[in-house]
């Protein structure tokens, strides 16, 4: 028995359309229903929730998931919506996939749609204060309504939860989230160890952690709202500035998206460079990770160690992209420009370099007992909860989830080459550290394959001055340096989309923090966060 | 050997020839004085720039290298911005406590330091309970820290005052001990006795095995009286930013700073004074010759040889390990060092009792 099918039962008229992958659209009251079905089910068991966005289709508002089985390995997608403006309501389905519970605060901070039963409606990256619902097309942007505030922002220690009640009314309730007893810190948004400007409020009995809350949007830019008004070549600017370590890799993820899209395939020249590109950011960024965790855990010399040798990193990007942090180097049907003529023997001199020094690093952080007992044990993640919060990349591997998009859905030229998947299953501190390093080695091992086999042929397909997409909805995906960077984009057939979104790879991250980090010290929330291994801009967006 | 006595009982013969014992002395404690702070503020200097730049050779950096040849000036400069910056006071402090903690915490550190033995006939403060009085003003210093914490009315400052009371506290206790170990070989408390002791070999030789655990513990705990790393957990700034002192500035900053680097030199140079024989030369019992020549090299140098070899082992220690986490700094105290000690100290006694020593 097909999905269809299944979806059928259980919700008789459920509408469908079918793409890429099934999209079937149910009425909001039989919403959870369903959800809760294809999330239990024998047959289906969609666990992972990978992708929830709003949408405003104009009359109505709603929200569309992406659900994957990670036992099965099929996806659907599921839809649903309501025709209140002024009200707009709908189950939540934070109760079944964890990672829900961020996305919907989201979903309600940009479209104002409140969530019943959600346990939390706050906004989450928008000022409390702040008028109107930014990504619904009304949205009145005039300054006049949201002037630059010169007051703080209050910080408000409750929220509430919306009930329905039998007889159909809404009912709130009013959550306490700190209560005035509580001996509450800050740490952040300035803070040394959240790697930029993350807010966790933790509340704290002596060292011990009580309770974290996760405030974000202190660099939220509204870039799923500006790629609305942008033509697609002009998105393309924005995925570097989210992740900025997996610059290459969200990047490549858009332009996958739109040539998906548009239909164009790439040469394969194009496909072993931004292969090759993609790999060599993940060295980067994950050798930054390296230096960040062993400066937050107060190993400083290791900090400068794994610094000197990103730097050989970046002098390559620089030789053939101009940009070091921010390259700019995917276009749609190709790349920017092609390779320059030292790429491949600086590659080459730089994966012989770096085995040696990885062995370094070991002897130096790795064996070290102040490092080992700092890490191991420290945070589980359960594998459950890695898939509930949709914890993808490096740390939900820890937790043994076999999670890499380059082995699902392999792009580029990844079906070509032999690597491995770095799969631990401790899911503590030292496992997720531990997944990165040998990572860093499966990078080389692939960057060994390709770079004396770029075959020759054009860095780019020439494409129209216009690019329109023709009308639908698509999905594309890659293994970005911290998890699985998704780009959803729903084209109405103009030059710019008519609705942008990022599946960042960040916010589940953080959204399991107070998850793993209760009950540890303040010092083991240092080291939480930095295995965990957030990029902040890429929370915010 | 030159014998510093000499100059000084000339200095005071000579003041007394012209003014009544009382005045003597007044002139004399007020050059003592004197005397302390610049070495205090000079070495302060020196010590900024070694850790600055054994820091960038081990973290394959330059450091400090365009004022003066080789930066030597930049430390000075570092100085002199910190005493011109402006002394910041915050509303919300208890301002009474918060401006005397710095002064509490520099207080005990030039106390401290003023017990050192530095040369032949050198000795400040020395008296017949030398040891007893270092412990005792060193551990004034975490008063002032609790201070700083509580009146900075700061909840990460508090956090760091409060790991830095429990750590100062525990450490302690491994210092005293392990000090008392060679107190017990030796038989008294007076530094200068204490290192007259070792003329025939340095305690880390004579002591047999409990005097090389108990150096080796004395610079673990020593370190972490000093709040250095990996036990720099008061201001962790991974953590707490910057533990009891975020909310200082100025010169008040710069005297919890300088505290810290002196104390790391008072410990280094009790470690060299009781453990590898402070200005005594290294004498090998036997070989007349080379003793004599090692006699040769003044008792300063080998003094400031010793503990600056200390210091870098220090330095080593701090830029090489990460940080522990508080329960674990405190299960090492508790759990290891003390009960080694304890048993170490009891070793100690057999051995002497039963004249094992050499």
């Amino acid at each position: 028995m097909n999905i269809k099918e299944k979806i059928i039962q259980i919700v008789p008229d459920a509408q469908f359309s079918e793409q890429e992958i099934l999209i079937a659209t149910v009425p909001a009251e039989h919403f959870h229903t369903l959800a809760e079905r294809l999330h239990s089910d024998e047959d289906m068991q969609f666990d992972f929730l990978q992708c929830m966005t709003g949408m405003d289709w104009g009359e109505s508002l709603g929200v569309i998931c992406h659900l994957v089985s990670t036992v099965h390995g099929h996806r659907v997608a599921i839809k649903t919506m309501t025709g209140d403006r002024e009200n707009p309501e709908l189950p939540t389905i934070s109760d079944i996939w964890k990672a829900a519970e961020l996305n919907e605060r989201e979903i309600y901070d940009f479209f104002g749609i409140r969530f019943i039963n959600h346990p939390d409606m706050r906004r989450l990256y928008l000022r409390s204060d702040w008028v109107g619902y930014p990504l619904r097309k009304d949205y009145n942007s005039d300054e006049s309504i949201n002037p630059l505030r010169m007051t703080n922002e209050e910080t408000i220690d409750t929220t509430e939860t919306l009930h329905l009640t039998s007889d159909g009314k809404i009912e709130s309730e009013e959550n306490v989230i700190f209560d005035e007893k509580e001996y509450v810190i800050n740490v952040g948004p300035q803070h040394p160890a959240t790697h930029g400007v993350l807010r966790f409020r933790v509340s704290l009995a002596g060292e011990t952690v009580k309770k974290i809350d996760v405030n974000c949007g202190y660099i939220h830019r509204g870039i799923e709202k500006l790629c609305e008004g942008l033509t697609y070549p002009q998105t393309l600017a924005f995925t570097d500035r989210l992740d900025y370590l997996a610059a290459h890799q969200n990047r490549h993820a858009l332009c996958m998206c739109i040539e998906k899209g548009m239909g164009i395939e790439v040469p394969e020249r194009v496909q072993y460079i931004r292969t090759i590109m993609d790999e060599l950011q993940r060295i980067d960024s994950h050798l930054l990770f390296f230096s960040c965790l062993c400066m937050d855990l107060g190993a400083l010399t290791a900090f400068f160690y794994g610094f000197r040798d990103r730097e050989k990193i970046l002098d390559i990007f620089e030789e053939t992209c101009g940009g070091r942090l921010i390259l700019n180097y995917n276009t749609i049907g190709g790349v920017q420009d092609d390779i320059h003529p030292n790429f491949v023997k600086r590659v080459k001199d730089f994966i012989a370099y770096l085995p040696p020094v990885l062995e370094e690093y070991h002897s130096l952080f790795t064996g070290n007992i102040i490092a080992q007992q700092r890490l191991k044990g420290i945070g589980v993640l359960s594998r459950e909860d890695a898939i509930s919060f949709g914890v993808t990349g490096a740390s939900g591997r820890a937790s043994g989830w076999a999670n890499d998009v380059r082995k699902r859905t392999p792009y580029g030229v990844y079906d070509k080459v032999d690597f491995k998947e770095i799969v631990y299953t401790e899911g503590d501190s030292f496992a997720r550290y531990m997944v990165r390093m040998d990572e860093i080695l499966e990078s080389i091992h692939i960057i060994e394959q390709l770079i004396d086999n770029i075959p020759e042929g054009p860095f780019q397909v020439k494409t129209k001055p216009i690019i329109r997409i023709p009308e639908g909805s698509y999905y594309a995906s890659t293994e970005a340096s911290r998890g699985e960077f998704g780009v959803y984009i729903e084209s109405q057939g103009e030059k710019s989309p008519y609705r942008m979104k990022f599946r960042s790879t960040g916010l589940p991250l953080v959204s399991v923090v107070d998850t793993i980090a209760s009950g540890g010290k303040i010092a083991d929330l240092i080291a939480i966060g930095a295995t965990l291994d957030y990029v902040v801009p890429d929370i915010d967006r | 050997m030159f014998d510093f006595r000499i100059v000084t009982s000339w200095i005071h013969q000579m003041l007394t020839s012209y003014m009544s014992e009382g005045w003597a002395l007044l002139i004399e404690c007020v050059a003592i004085g004197i005397g302390i702070l610049l070495m205090y503020a000079f070495l302060a200097i020196v010590l900024i720039y070694m850790e600055r730049k054994i820091c960038a050779f081990f973290q394959c950096r330059l450091g400090p290298n365009r004022v003066g040849p080789f930066g030597s000036i930049q430390v000075f400069a570092d100085v002199f911005k910190m005493l011109i910056k402006e002394i910041i006071t915050i509303k919300h402090v208890d301002k009474f406590l918060f401006a005397l903690a710095p002064y509490m915490v520099i207080i005990a550190s030039i106390l401290a330091f003023s017990c050192l033995p530095i040369a032949k006939g050198l000795e400040v403060l020395d008296f017949n309970i030398g040891v007893f009085f270092l412990m005792a003003v060193s551990s004034i210093g975490v008063l002032g820290i609790l201070m700083a914490g509580w009146s900075s009315n700061n909840k990460f400052s508090l956090i760091g005052a409060m790991r830095s009371g429990a750590q100062i506290i525990s450490y302690e206790l491994s210092v005293g001990l392990s000090i008392l170990t060679i107190v017990v070989l030796t038989g008294t408390l007076q530094f200068s006795e204490i290192v007259e002791a070792q003329a025939d070999g340095w305690f880390l030789f004579k002591g047999h095995i409990p005097a090389f655990i108990a150096f080796v513990v004395f610079l673990i705990a020593g370190n972490a009286e000093t709040n250095r790393g990996p036990f720099d957990l008061p201001e962790a700034e991974s953590e707490l930013t910057a533990g009891y002192h975020t909310e200082y500035s100025g010169m008040h900053f710069g005297f919890f700073y300088v505290a810290e680097f002196l104390n790391m030199f008072t410990v280094a140079g009790v470690a060299a004074s009781v453990f590898l024989g402070g200005w005594m030369p290294l004498h090998i019992p036997g070989l007349d010759a080379f003793n004599a020549i090692m006699d040769y090299i003044p008792s300063i140098i080998w003094f400031f040889g010793k503990t600056f070899f200390v210091v870098f082992l220090l330095m080593w220690i701090k830029w090489t390990f990460p940080r522990l986490r508080i329960d674990q700094l405190l299960t090492l105290e508790w759990k290891y060092l003390l009960p080694i000690n304890l048993a170490n100290l009891l070793l100690m006694v057999l051995i002497v009792v039963f004249g094992l020593h050499f």
